[in-house]
């Protein structure tokens, strides 16, 4: 599903390198994770995937079954299957939550030459996501993100994941901020689109969400590379020793 | 010093004798006669908006002062007039003359409504309190040249007497069809006590246009007001709006800019009484690409009743080289206790090209209000252009979506969501056919 190979990127206003050859390979239906000090790359690397302006690509490929990312603007990347849970969901004033929803997945089908979903069945099937998810009528009806709490605003991520049916989904932090119970229906809202057909990779410090999300494979990630990658275990090794055994390990 | 200065004012009264070189006062009973000369004499005295006016620092007035009106092509495009879902009392100007044919029958009940020029022609009449009243008492403490202009000479107009709340909206609908029109219009409206009017503005009016509307609104009136200046991208316009309130009343007033060489929007209120609401809101778009587009929302709020609400909502969206500006002012005088006046102007800038120069003032003398006012000007957010576009909106949508997000809090001034509906589909329209 998702391919990186060698990527290096740095900031475009900036001389400076951020991530220095990352190597990542994730098979479609499976779930990966990574782990990492803070500042290590990870969001980087997953603003990178997502398309976003300020980096300078500097070598390496990524792609999408088979499919450059990096030559595509993000509205693409999001047509072709790829989503961004964001470490920090964006406030935006004066668009309604439903409007916008309704508008990215109908802006996806259009991409994809699909029928626009019409008003009735989008009301419909949002209305029973949102219900698995606690997120009441007020806040589809609020302006995205507008005063939210920290944990309205990644569940209403997790709502908008659900909506656009992406194939590769990256949740960056998003347990972070997050109370036991709001953890759990994320981590629902999350494993109920576990599917053979989509992958996941979750970013994250806790082993805590890990017990929730199942991963397959766990990478540790530090200045800029994946320094190890192993099975679930992993994450409760950094879990009970930290990370500095790790980065010791490889220095 | 003393020579410049008097050089300066000398210009000033030079430009009064080119624009009324050709203009001829119209003919009415004695009353309105003698107003229109007090009128002139006043534009005489005060000479015409010079350059080194501090009020019309960011605005030229010399196409609207120079004697023939700068020619404007009638701009002709397909989109289907606004208001057209509205249920609405249509009077109909064409170049500024009133066309009684495409007019709808004036009478409807709750408001009397009746033509200047008839009653110019009366000797006993309210409107003989009302005529140029609003206007005199608007030039203190800023001077308006061309809306005592107007005063002297305007001909034609509407004279609206509302007693009751009439079932829909009266509807001024102004066309455009000589390139070299030059049209003067001057309507007032008397709210009486308890009563309530919607008034719908929309369309180019002429070449160029000088429209004063006098609005005087007694207890417990209220009047609406939505108007949409037409897209004739070479029009040019100066309009007043001048209004007076009693207590417990409310006037709102929201304007549609899109396109046009030229455009002056003053609005000058005045809150008598207290425990009144004032809101006036504008939203303007313009493209600098093809065709000038200057706009300019300058706007006189004075509390002088207690316990008033004022709010100024200004946006602009502005384009390859477009001009906004905002003069806004809330004064409160001495006794207005528990004023509160909110005042915003902003713009989006969708390229570097373009400026938008603001001036917001606040003049207080009384010591328990709350005032507020705020000025910003900048490009689109592109965290929030990233958010979008990462859940596959398209940059073009996405920009638009984030525009018509800026213009929202003007247009949510608009009360009646059929109107606010009718104008939103405007704004829409105006981006969407610049995208492809
Ligand atoms: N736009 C930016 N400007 C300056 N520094 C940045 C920017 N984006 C990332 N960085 C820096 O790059 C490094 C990696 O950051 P980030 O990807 O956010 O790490 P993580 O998500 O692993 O905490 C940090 O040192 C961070 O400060
Ligand atoms: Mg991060």
């Amino acid at each position: 599903m998702l391919n990186i190979k060698d990527l290096r990127v740095e900031l475009e206003d900036e001389d400076k390198k951020i991530l220095k050859g990352v190597n990542l390979d994730i098979e479609a239906g499976s779930v990966h994770a990574i782990m990492g000090p803070n500042g290590s790359g990870k969001s980087t690397l997953s603003y990178v995937l997502s398309g976003r302006a300020g980096y300078r690509v500097t070598g390496g490929t990524a792609t999408l079954d088979g499919v450059n990312l990096l030559d595509l603007d993000p509205e693409e990347r999001a047509a072709m299957g790829m989503f961004l849970a964001f470490q920090y969901p964006v406030e935006i004033p004066g668009v309604g939550n439903m409007t916008f929803l309704r508008t990215a997945v109908n802006s996806q089908r259009k991409q994809r030459g699909e029928d626009e979903m019409s008003a009735g069945d989008f009301l419909k099937l949002i209305r029973a996501k949102a219900k698995t998810l606690k997120i009441d009528a007020d806040m589809l009806k609020r302006p995205v993100n507008v005063g939210f709490s920290g944990g309205e605003k990644k569940r209403n991520e997790i709502l908008q994941m659900a909506m656009l049916e992406p194939k590769m989904c990256i949740l960056d932090e998003t347990d972070s901020g997050l109370d036991v119970d709001a953890m759990k229906l994320v981590s629902e809202g999350v494993n109920a689109l576990r599917d053979k057909g989509r992958s996941f990779l979750v970013i994250t410090h806790y082993q805590r969400l890990l017990d929730h999300i199942k991963p397959d494979v766990v990478h540790i990630m530090a200045n800029g590379r994946i320094i190890k990658s192993g099975g679930p275990e992993l994450a409760i090794e950094v879990e009970n020793n930290g990370y500095a055994d790790l980065l010791s390990e490889v220095a | 010093m003393a020579m410049a200065r008097e050089k300066i004012a000398q210009a000033k009264r030079d430009a009064v004798d080119v624009r009324l070189a050709t203009l001829a006062a119209p003919t009415g009973a004695d009353w309105i006669t003698a107003t229109r000369a007090a009128a002139v004499a006043r534009l005489r005295a005060m000479g015409m908006p010079g350059r080194r006016d501090e009020y019309w620092k960011y605005t030229r007035a010399d196409a609207l002062m120079q004697n023939e009106a700068p020619e404007a092509e009638v701009f002709d495009h397909d989109e289907s007039p606004v208001f057209g879902e509205v249920d609405r009392l249509k009077i109909v100007f064409v170049d500024g003359v009133f066309d009684a044919a495409a007019s709808d029958d004036l009478a409807l009940e709750g408001v009397r409504i009746e033509m200047l020029s008839d009653v110019a022609a009366l000797d006993i009449h309210w409107a003989k309190n009302l005529y140029g009243v609003l206007e005199e008492a608007g030039q203190t403490p800023v001077d308006r040249p061309l809306a005592a202009l107007n005063t002297g000479f305007a001909e034609a107009g509407v004279v609206i007497h509302v007693t009751g709340k009439p079932s829909k909206p009266v509807s001024l609908i102004y066309i455009h069809k000589s390139t070299t029109s030059d049209a003067i219009l001057h309507h007032l409206v008397k709210v009486e006590s308890g009563a309530e009017l919607t008034l719908l503005e929309n369309g180019p009016a002429a070449a160029r246009l000088n429209k004063v509307m006098e609005v005087d609104i007694a207890d417990n009136g209220a009047f609406h007001h939505v108007r949409a200046q037409g897209r004739d991208h070479q029009r040019r316009a100066v309009a007043h709006i001048f209004a007076r309130l009693g207590s417990e009343s409310t006037f709102k007033s929201f304007s549609l800019t899109v396109n046009g060489a030229l455009t002056r929007n003053e609005c000058v209120i005045e809150m008598l009484g207290d425990n009144s609401f004032a809101h006036v809101a504008g939203a303007a778009m313009g493209d600098g690409a093809d065709n000038p587009f200057h706009h300019d929302d300058t706007v006189f709020v004075t509390h002088v009743g207690r316990d008033c609400e004022s709010r100024q909502v200004y946006k602009n969206v502005l384009r390859n080289g477009a001009t906004g500006v905002f003069q806004g002012k809330i004064l409160v005088k001495q006794g207005a206790q528990k004023t509160d006046g909110y005042q915003i102007s902003q713009a989006l800038m969708l390229d570097g090209d373009s400026q938008f120069l603001a001036k917001p003032e606040l003049e207080i003398y009384a010591d328990d209000v709350i005032c507020s006012h705020g000025s910003t000007s900048g490009a689109i957010d592109e965290e929030a252009l990233f958010y979008l576009r990462s859940r596959g909106v398209p940059v073009g949508p996405a920009t638009d979506l984030l525009t018509l997000a800026f213009l929202a809090e003007a247009v949510q001034e608009i009360e009646n969501p059929v109107l606010a509906a009718e104008i939103g589909d405007r704004l829409e329209g105006w981006l969407t056919r610049r995208r492809s």
